[in-house]
């Protein structure tokens, strides 16, 4: 009996995409482990990654990151096909869709800080739609709205700065982005 | 601040606006209450009483004949109405606790409630 090795054939873009990933998944992991007063508020130190690939690799490249760091994630933490996965699912994608639209907004004017802000309010709107359409479909969730914009604008800007800071020296810094 | 030097004249346009769109959801969705339930009467006794989550119409008889009522998104209306004047008809949509249609000549009318009724007058 001879034994079958099955070999993908994987590319150095494949390598790149899955490191990256990686580095969100890391990021996810460790914001887990910080308290939140609220279910969905979190920081999502995750994006931060999402926007270093999408000004430095385009969108489609962003768009593997971000979605496959929502499915490894989802495995990782035994919340796959969960509300949980749903919630973060309608979130990346969302906030992937505006990221399409805003990346084409002048860079002299607009940084990564808009984006990050755009994204995180598409976000939690894609999650908002879910929570409403499908988990809890009452009209009290509305007046948990302004905590989760506020929220949003917040984290966006302080991610959207992280994001600037690493784009500025991340090549004598930021080892993981070749 | 060394962080500032990130934030472009667009960005801040972004913040500014986020900042706008944060304390209007405050203060759209924190001040007014809305509304859970209609209470719809006829003839002065409750007809029915619905949630707004689900869109319908219903239909309530009246002296005159049969008033509609719309239920859609979380709003209410009197679609029609045999009353001469029609003034429930074109107050259009409720949304918020405590706001009301009446239709008089059809003696039909339609409260919205929230989870707490607010005043309708107060008196010293």
């Amino acid at each position: 009996m001879t034994s079958t090795t099955i070999k993908l054939d994987t590319t150095a873009e494949d390598h790149h995409v899955a490191r990256m990933a990686a580095v969100a998944l890391g990021l996810t992991v460790l914001e887990a482990a910080i308290p939140s007063p609220l279910p969905g508020v979190k920081p999502g130190l995750a994006n931060i990654v999402t926007l270093i690939v999408l000004a430095r690799y385009g969108w489609r490249t962003a768009a593997w990151v971000s979605l496959l760091r929502v499915f490894a994630g989802s495995l990782l933490f035994g919340n796959f096909l969960t509300p949980g996965f749903f919630l973060s699912l309608s979130g990346a994608l969302l906030s992937l869709l505006v990221l399409a639209c805003a990346q084409h907004l002048p860079s002299r004017w607009f940084g990564p800080v808009s984006l990050s802000i755009y994204a995180a309010f598409a976000h939690i709107a894609g999650q908002m739609a879910i929570v409403y359409l499908w988990l809890i479909p009452h009209v009290g969730i509305a007046y948990l709205i302004p905590i989760f914009a506020a929220t949003a604008l917040v984290f966006g800007t302080v991610n959207g700065l992280i994001a600037a800071r690493f784009m500025d020296n991340e090549k004598t810094t930021y080892p993981l982005i070749k | 601040m060394h962080a500032l030097r990130h934030i472009r004249l667009g960005d801040w346009l972004t913040l500014l606006s986020g900042g706008v769109c944060v304390v209007w959801l405050m203060l759209s969705l924190w001040s007014g209450e809305l509304a859970d339930k209609a209470v719809i009467r006829s003839g002065g006794k409750i007809f029915r009483e619905v949630p707004l989550s689900r869109d319908q119409k219903i239909e309530v008889p009246g002296p005159l004949g049969i008033s509609l009522i719309l239920i859609q998104h979380r709003k209410v209306r009197i679609a029609s109405d045999p009353s001469p004047r029609q003034y429930c008809v074109r107050q259009g949509w409720l949304e918020h606790a405590g706001e009301i249609a009446l239709c008089l000549p059809n003696q039909v009318s339609v409260e919205l409630l929230g989870s707490h009724k607010r005043y309708d007058s107060l008196n010293y």
